[in-house]
C-alpha cells in the first residue's frame, strides 16, 4: 500500500450566511432536510473522513446533490471548508494564506472540468499553456511543454484551432493536457467524461488509464456513473446527501454494499465483468486432475465458458501456478442472480 | 380647513420658504464657483490644450492627407472596401459643400470625448463588476446622467466654467459615458463562471484573471458600449454648440434661429454621415473581436 497523499479529516461544509453556527447542530445529528427547512442553510459535506493513497485513482461517486463536486473543490480550496482539515503531504491546505494558496494551485494540482471550461478566446496551444503562463514560465519552455502534452493526448495539428472548432472529446483532451502541462502531482477530475458520448467516453477512460501507467499521479475522479467508477477506481467512495456512506475497492462495494443506497447503486451492474475469480471461489478443496484451470486474478466474465462447460469444479491457480482452491458453477450462479 | 380640501390641494411648502430654499442653494453654488472656478478650470487645461491641438491638426493638415488617414482607419477597422469608398464620397461631398472645417471640429471633439469616456468608463465599469455595492451606488448615478435633460446639468457647468470647449466636452461626456460603463460591467459579469473557475483552479490571481480572461472575453460587449458612446456623443453636438463648442452643431443652431432649411439639412446630413461611418467601423471591428465565438467547425 502506498503512502497517504490526501488526508481529509472531519470535513464539514455548510452553505449559508451563518454556516459556522450550525456545525454543533449538525454534529449532534441534525439532518440535511431539517437544516434546510428550519435554518435555510444547506449541508454540503457532513463529516467526511477519507484517505487517498499516493499514485492511486480515487473515485468519488454519488447522485447529483450528493456533495461530490463540493468535495473535490475542497482539495484545491475552490470552496472554503466550514470546518475540518485537508492534509496534502502533511500540509494542511485549509490553513494556507492567499498567496500560498495560489502557489499551491499553480504547482500541485491540475483540474479537469465537466463542461471543459476551456478559454474560448485562446487557441489550443495557448489553452494548454495557460497554467504555465500564470506561473510566468519562459515562452520557449512553455511552448515545448504544451506541444509535448498536445502530442500525448493525440491532438497534433490542432494547436492553432480554437476550442469551438473541436468536438467534445477533443475539447476534453485539451482540458486534460491543460491540467497536466504544469506537471501537478494531484489531478482533480470533476465528472470529466460525463458530457461525452459513450464511445468517446470509453476511449477517454482507456486513454486516462494508459497515461496513468507512466504518470503515476494521485487522481481524484468524480463521477455518477458506476461502470466508470468500477473501471477507473483503485478505490471508490460513495457519497449520499453529503455523507460518506462507503469507501472501498470495487469488490467491497459490489460484494458488501454498506446500505440500501449503495445496494441500489450497484444492483444493475454486471458483476461478472467487474469481479475476479478470487472474489467468489472456495479457498478449500482438493485439486482435481483435469487440465482445465482458471487464474486467481482472472475476470469472471472471461472465464464463464470454461466454468460453465466444466462438469465438475475447476482448479484455481495463483500467478505462480500453485493450486489455491476451486470454483464451481454454483459460485457463478450466486453472483449473477442478485 | 376641512378634510376634503386637504385632499384636493396638495399641502405644499410656502412660496416664501421655497424661494429662500432655491436662493440659498443658488447662492452657495455661486460662491463656490467664484471661489474655485478658476482652480477647477486649471485642472482641465491639459484636456483643453490637447483638444485645441487635435482640432488644429485636423484643420491645418492638407485635406487629401486627412482623408487618406481617415480612409486607412476605416479600412483597418472594417476591412470593407465598400464602406471605405462610401466614406470617401461622403467626405468629398462634405468638403465640396463647405463644411470641412466644421466637420473637423466635430470629429476632434467626438474623438477626445470618446477617448476620455473609454479612459474613465472602462475602469469604472471594472470596479462595478467587482463589487455589487459599487454597482448599486453607481447605477442610479448613471440613470440620472442619461435621463436628466442635458440643459439642466449645463447650467451648473456653465456657471462653474463659463462658455467654451471644456463645458461642452463635459456635457458630452456626461451624456455619452454611461453605455460604456454599463456594458463593461455587463461584459465582465457575463463571463462564463466555469471558465473563471478554471482560471482560479490554475492559480490565477485577480489581475491575471482580469487581464487574461475577463477583459478579453468581455471585449465584444465593451466594444458595443464604445459604439453607443460615439453615437450618443454625436447626438450631443448640437446641444454642445449652444455653449460655444465649434463644429457642425453651430450652423444647425443658426439655421434653426433663422429658418435656413437647406443649411440645416446639409449640416444635419454631415452629422449623419459621420455617425454612419463611426458606427459601421466600430461595429465591424467589434464583430471581428468575437470571431473565436463563431469559428466554423472543420
Amino acid at each position: 500500500m502506498n503512502n497517504t497523499k490526501i488526508k481529509i479529516s472531519n470535513l464539514y461544509k455548510i452553505f449559508g450566511n451563518n454556516s459556522k453556527k450550525y456545525i454543533p447542530k449538525v454534529r449532534s445529528g441534525m439532518s440535511k432536510d431539517e437544516l434546510l427547512t428550519k435554518y435555510n442553510h444547506v449541508l454540503g459535506l457532513d463529516d467526511i473522513n477519507l484517505n487517498v493513497a499516493e499514485q492511486s485513482i480515487q473515485v468519488v461517486m454519488g447522485l447529483s446533490g450528493s456533495g461530490k463536486s463540493t468535495l473535490i473543490r475542497h482539495i484545491n480550496r475552490l470552496i472554503e471548508p466550514t470546518e475540518g482539515s485537508v492534509l496534502i503531504d502533511d500540509q494542511d491546505i485549509t490553513k494556507l494564506n492567499n498567496s500560498e494558496l495560489l502557489e499551491f494551485r499553480r504547482n500541485r494540482t491540475g483540474m479537469v472540468f465537466q463542461r471543459f471550461a476551456l478559454f474560448p478566446h485562446h487557441n489550443i496551444i495557448d489553452n494548454v499553456k495557460f497554467g504555465l503562463s500564470i506561473k510566468n514560465v519562459e515562452k520557449a519552455e512553455s511552448n515545448d511543454k504544451a506541444m509535448f502534452w498536445i502530442d500525448k493526448v493525440g491532438l497534433n495539428g490542432f494547436e492553432y484551432k480554437f476550442p469551438n472548432q473541436l468536438s467534445g472529446g477533443m475539447q476534453q483532451r485539451v482540458g486534460l493536457a491543460r491540467a497536466l502541462a504544469t506537471d501537478p502531482d494531484i489531478l482533480l477530475m470533476d465528472e470529466a467524461f460525463s458530457a461525452l458520448d459513450p464511445l468517446i467516453r470509453t476511449d477517454m477512460q482507456d486513454q486516462l488509464l494508459e497515461l496513468q501507467k507512466n504518470l503515476k499521479k494521485t487522481i481524484m475522479f468524480i463521477t455518477h456513473d458506476l461502470d466508470e467508477a468500477l473501471k477507473l477506481g483503485d478505490r471508490i467512495s460513495i457519497l449520499n446527501g453529503g455523507k460518506l456512506v462507503q469507501d472501498g475497492t470495487a469488490e467491497d462495494i459490489l460484494m458488501s454494499p454498506a446500505d440500501e443506497y449503495v445496494k441500489n447503486f450497484v444492483k444493475d451492474v454486471n458483476r461478472a465483468k467487474v469481479l475476479k475469480i478470487k472474489s467468489i471461489m472456495n479457498f478449500s478443496g482438493v485439486q482435481n486432475n483435469s487440465d482445465a484451470f482458471v487464474k486467481l486474478d482472472d475476470n469472471i466474465e472471461s472465464c464463464l465458458p470454461k466454468i460453465l462447460e466444466s462438469e465438475h469444479e475447476l482448479n484455481v491457480f495463483d500467478d505462480k501456478n500453485k493450486f489455491v482452491g476451486l470454483i464451481s458453477r454454483n459460485n457463478v450462479a450466486d453472483i449473477l442472480k442478485n | 380647513m376641512n378634510l376634503s380640501e386637504l385632499f384636493i390641494t396638495f399641502p405644499e411648502m410656502s412660496k416664501e420658504s421655497l424661494r429662500i430654499f432655491k436662493k440659498s442653494i443658488d447662492g452657495a453654488y455661486r460662491n463656490f464657483s467664484r471661489e474655485y472656478g478658476d482652480a477647477i478650470e486649471a485642472v482641465f487645461d491639459p484636456v483643453l490644450y490637447f483638444l485645441v491641438w487635435f482640432e488644429k491638426l485636423l484643420q491645418n493638415s492638407p485635406w487629401p492627407l486627412v482623408i487618406l488617414v481617415i480612409l486607412i482607419l476605416v479600412y483597418l477597422g472594417s476591412r470593407s472596401i465598400y464602406l471605405t469608398i462610401g466614406s470617401l464620397f461622403a467626405l468629398l461631398l462634405i468638403g465640396y459643400f463647405g463644411m470641412w472645417e466644421d466637420t473637423m471640429s466635430t470629429v476632434s471633439i467626438i474623438g477626445v470625448c470618446t477617448f476620455m469616456s473609454i479612459g474613465l468608463g472602462i475602469p469604472i465599469g471594472i470596479a462595478m463588476s467587482n463589487s455589487d455595492r459599487a454597482r448599486a451606488a453607481i447605477t442610479p448615478i448613471l440613470d440620472v446622467m442619461q435621463t436628466m435633460p442635458s440643459f439642466v446639468y449645463l447650467i451648473p457647468v456653465v456657471m462653474l466654467l463659463g462658455i467654451g470647449k471644456i463645458p461642452g466636452l463635459l456635457a458630452v461626456i456626461i451624456y455619452a459615458i454611461p453605455p460604456i460603463i454599463r456594458l463593461t460591467d455587463l461584459g465582465i459579469r457575463e463571463v462564463d463562471k466555469e471558465v473563471l473557475e478554471a482560471a482560479d483552479a490554475f492559480g490565477a490571481n485577480k489581475r491575471q484573471k482580469l487581464f487574461r480572461v475577463q477583459l478579453p472575453l468581455a471585449l465584444p460587449t465593451i466594444f458595443a458600449g464604445i459604439n453607443q458612446t460615439i453615437m450618443m456623443a454625436l447626438a450631443m453636438v448640437v446641444i454642445a454648440s449652444m455653449i460655444g463648442v465649434k463644429g457642425l452643431g453651430q450652423p444647425v443652431l443658426k439655421a434653426i434661429t433663422n429658418q435656413y432649411f437647406t443649411m440645416g439639412l446639409l449640416n444635419g446630413l454631415a452629422i449623419v454621415a459621420l455617425a454612419i461611418i463611426f458606427d459601421r467601423v466600430s461595429q465591424s471591428f467589434g464583430k471581428r473581436l468575437q470571431q473565436h465565438r463563431s469559428g466554423s467547425r472543420e
